[in-house]
């Protein structure tokens, strides 16, 4: 156990040494959803001065937004990690190192933890001091809704990962463009009953949509939803299985075809 | 043919042994056939798509020993080595690793196995310390820094232990991967074309240091190589493939013997 322990702080240390070797990289981190940030933040300042009916759902945007960027970027820092070993090819050198495929998943979860927080908590200061909008106001359900948005971000990270070995650099866009299908379908900034009877059926089948609900519950109508919580985990518990098996299995195909040797060409 | 490439290819090396030539000398040949296998490959066959990479190879390597694997390009030499660490799955037949099946077991033996190759790089970004640092400690070593103070030492890499990789030139590149690949003195040392891209002299240089470490740890060591003088320097036992097979094996002393030849070059060129 101390050896999987030292092997996953290994990992984590090689991508903080590769983060603190570039500032732009560091700076980037926090550049993107302070932009995001803005953009919602005028939009809400705009609507909640000119149109009072809208005031309430607009107080929810810049939460939303900040909540979206958990998912987003806690994603992204898990492929991108992934990918730096395919870009400097040494995804060989790991894979014959004692260093065990679940190791490498956690490690890339605890560095998206690291890259997310290096982005989140300045913007979120941000948000305060120019919109007046306080996230860490939540309280316990910010703690909630972060847990269960990282944990959907690493599913579909593996999934993404195990992707990229199996279809190898052609498909390293998949980290962008796969968690953008969920921004429509969670509903991060309507609720789901506007959506269609069928697309709301899909919509409820995914883990962020609670997560969305719940802050919209907490923030119009000061309810913490519990159920909802709980429903999330349960979905994310299925999909993180679904994601660290897509990853296993495709790791083992990749070593089948020879992949693991080539990925980086 | 391929009776005689059949034949060949499931003979085990150590029953091909003779007394290797004086420069390998520094592990008794005659020890090796009581000595216990590191690594046994059973009738191991390796298809793609379109192609058979490896075709039905057998072969038992004793500890301690210096196996050159040569043949020309796509005969197979990278792609046993592959399959030997793991990286590359076999379509069917067997690989072992001191007993330990690698489909199965692989991660009992990893940490007894290292590997270097002027293809395969480390994070071009990090500096040289800290992927040493790294796989020290994927590797589970207890004393990194001191080990780090050795092989600074050993592979004269002390003045660029702070330089990132991605600055260094192509010599300074093979001895930090050399160095990598010892940091855990490993039991099995697999090496790729170790000398590719290197001046004679720095060539030397890399083989009086392997030659060293074996000299010390007994390691077993499986090479590939084109440069056919590094071959006959550092190994006990060559084995000579050609589309995915084993056509010949032995000592350099025997195949010379064997084809009349005045160096492994000129027996090669007559298989």
């Amino acid at each position: 156990m101390s050896g999987s322990l030292a092997r996953i702080g290994a990992m984590t240390l090689r991508y903080c040494y590769l983060l603190r070797s570039s500032w732009p990289r560091l700076l980037e981190l926090i550049y993107w959803p302070a932009m995001q940030m803005l953009v919602w933040g005028f939009l809400q300042l705009y609507l909640s001065e000119n149109h009072s009916s809208l005031a309430m759902i607009s107080e929810t945007f810049v939460g939303a937004v900040l909540l979206w960027d958990v998912l987003f970027r806690g994603q992204l820092g898990f492929s991108i990690s992934f990918m730096e070993e395919i870009w400097s090819r040494n995804i060989a050198n790991l894979m014959i190192s004692p260093l065990r495929p679940v190791e490498l998943a956690a490690s890339l979860m605890l560095i998206s933890v690291v890259r997310l927080l290096i982005g989140m908590v300045p913007v979120s200061f941000f948000a305060f001091a120019l919109f007046g909008f306080n996230i860490y106001g939540l309280g316990f359900a910010l703690i909630a809704f972060f847990i269960n948005l990282v944990l959907m971000a690493w599913a579909i990270g593996l999934a993404v990962c195990g992707l990229v070995l199996r279809f190898g650099m052609g498909a390293e866009s998949l980290a962008w463009s796969l968690v953008i299908l969920l921004l429509p379908l969670c509903c991060v900034y309507y609720p789901v009953w506007i959506l269609p009877g069928w697309l709301q059926t899909i919509s409820w089948s995914l883990s962020p949509t609670y997560v969305f609900e719940g802050l919209r519950a907490v923030m119009i109508d000061h309810v913490f939803r519990v159920d909802m919580m709980v429903k999330a985990a349960l979905l994310n518990a299925v999909y993180l299985t679904l994601g660290l098996s897509t990853f296993v299995l495709l790791l083992r195909n990749a070593r089948k075809r020879g992949a693991l040797i080539a990925i980086g060409e | 043919m391929q009776p005689l490439t059949n034949a060949l290819s499931t003979v085990q090396i150590r029953s091909a042994l003779v007394p290797p030539p004086a420069s390998a000398k520094q592990i008794s040949s005659q020890d090796w056939p009581r000595r216990e296998p590191a690594v046994t490959l059973e009738n191991v066959v390796k298809d793609y798509k379109t192609c058979r990479a490896l075709d039905n190879i057998s072969l038992t390597i004793p500890q301690g020993a210096t196996v050159g694997f040569v043949g020309r390009n796509g005969a197979g030499k990278t792609t046993t080595i592959f399959t030997i660490m793991g990286l590359i799955a076999p379509t069917s037949g067997r690989v072992t690793v001191f007993g330990h099946d690698m489909k199965r077991e692989a991660y009992s033996v990893l940490h007894r196995m290292n590997f270097a190759s002027p293809y395969m790089n480390m994070p071009a970004r990090l500096s040289v310390r800290q992927n040493l640092r790294i796989f020290g400690q994927l590797y589970g070593l207890r004393d990194i820094k001191k080990r780090l103070a050795q092989l600074a030492h050993e592979f004269e890499i002390g003045d660029i232990l702070d330089r990132t990789l991605g600055t260094l030139s192509a010599g300074q590149k093979t001895r930090v991967s050399l160095a990598k690949a010892l940091l855990n003195e490993p039991d099995i040392l697999l090496l790729d074309e170790p000398t590719a891209s290197l001046d004679p002299d720095r060539s030397a240089w890399v083989h009086h240091r392997l030659e060293t470490h074996r000299r010390r740890l007994g390691t077993t060591i499986l090479l590939t190589s084109h440069n056919m003088a590094e071959i006959e320097r550092l190994c006990d036992l060559v084995v000579v493939m050609r589309y995915g097979r084993i056509v010949e094996q032995g000592t350099v002393a025997e195949l010379r013997y064997r084809y009349s030849a005045t160096s492994l070059d000129d027996a090669l060129m007559r298989i």
